[in-house]
């Protein structure tokens, strides 16, 4: 067997496969688990998908919004139990991959089309 | 009792652990060995067992060590090793495999690190090197050896030479997981040497 192979049989058990399909352009909610004080609760971040960088268990997804008028990035582990679900609330139409422009762009210039 | 095993780096991956946090292993694919000698201090003048490891054709063998192997009762195989400890409850030609690991384990790993050549003191003792601009042309030698007192340069002074290639013990590991069906262990952090490399893991010491 392969090096390669071995290591994906490895990481697989630990794959989560409740995932929607999430592409770049799109808008999610991120289902963020928090423990504050021994207590769990749900912490929504909800953005647009800038990047999605692959690599099986290492899978991560970049998402960016805007609040307060500052911009938040945060990367999140597609695969960590520490994430409830994600929630794709909006497909974009986009024509790459990783769309780190945004981030020299505000207002109307930021917005993505629609897919449909 | 034999307190280790003999294996070949597979490479690293991660998995999560049941709090959530990120747990990064490095996989082994280890045994299974066979016993091919037991030393003992009156013969050999020290405790060890000798183990043999990866099955081969019977030509990649040389003729001594053919005949060591066909002694002992086991097949070709590539690589021997020892261990040091007595072999109580052991007996020649008798198969190991990772079953004698269990997860939780402390365990330390013993590898030949990536060799790097021969590489220059920052490389090899972090040295700092000079700066790259102000019209200064040196920028990673390490300069001066010593003071102009003693005439030499001391023994043992650092300097650039051959890096890597060396045996490495990585203490305070664990076993995450033993999967005895594809002899493969996975053992917390990291590991020395490359993916494909030779490594043997230790049972720590208790103390």
């Amino acid at each position: 067997m392969r090096k390669s192979a071995i290591l994906e049989s490895v990481a697989q058990p630990h794959l989560r496969d409740d995932l929607p399909e999430i592409n770049p352009g799109d808008t999610v909610k991120v289902h963020v688990r928090v423990r504050e004080g021994g207590k769990e609760r749900i912490q929504i971040f909800e953005g647009t998908v800038l990047a999605k960088k692959h690599g099986g268990i290492a899978e991560t997804i970049t998402v960016r919004k805007v609040s307060h008028d500052v911009g938040v990035e945060r990367t999140f582990p597609l695969h960590s139990p520490m994430i409830a679900k994600f929630e794709v609330t909006r497909r974009g139409r986009v024509r790459r991959a990783k769309l780190y422009y945004l981030r020299g762009k505000v207002g109307k210039a930021a917005r993505i089309k629609e897919a449909r | 009792m034999i307190n280790g095993i003999v294996g070949r780096k597979v490479g690293m991956t991660h998995l999560y652990t049941e709090a959530g946090t990120s747990q990064p292993v490095t996989v082994i694919q280890a045994g299974p060995v066979f016993v091919t000698q037991i030393k003992t201090v009156d013969k050999d003048g020290y405790d060890a067992v000798q183990v043999g490891f990866e099955e081969t054709k019977g030509k990649k063998v040389t003729f001594p060590e053919a005949g060591h192997l066909k002694k002992a009762g086991v097949g070709p195989l590539k690589v021997l090793r020892e261990f040091r400890g007595s072999g109580n409850g052991i007996e020649v030609g008798q198969k190991i495999t990772v079953d004698i690991f269990e997860p939780g384990e402390d365990i330390k790993v013993v590898g030949t690190s990536k060799g790097r050549g021969f590489a220059g003191a920052v490389k090899r003792h972090h040295f700092r090197g000079q700066h790259m601009t102000h019209g200064y042309m040196t920028h990673r030698r390490p300069l001066a050896s010593g003071a102009t007192g003693p005439q030499r340069v001391f023994k043992g002074k650092r300097g650039p030479g051959h890096m890597g290639d060396e045996t490495v013990t990585q203490v305070g590991l664990k076993i995450v997981q033993v999967d005895a069906e594809r002899n493969l262990l996975l053992v917390s952090g990291s590991v020395p040497g490359a993916p494909g490399g030779l490594v043997k893991i230790l049972k720590a010491e208790k103390n």
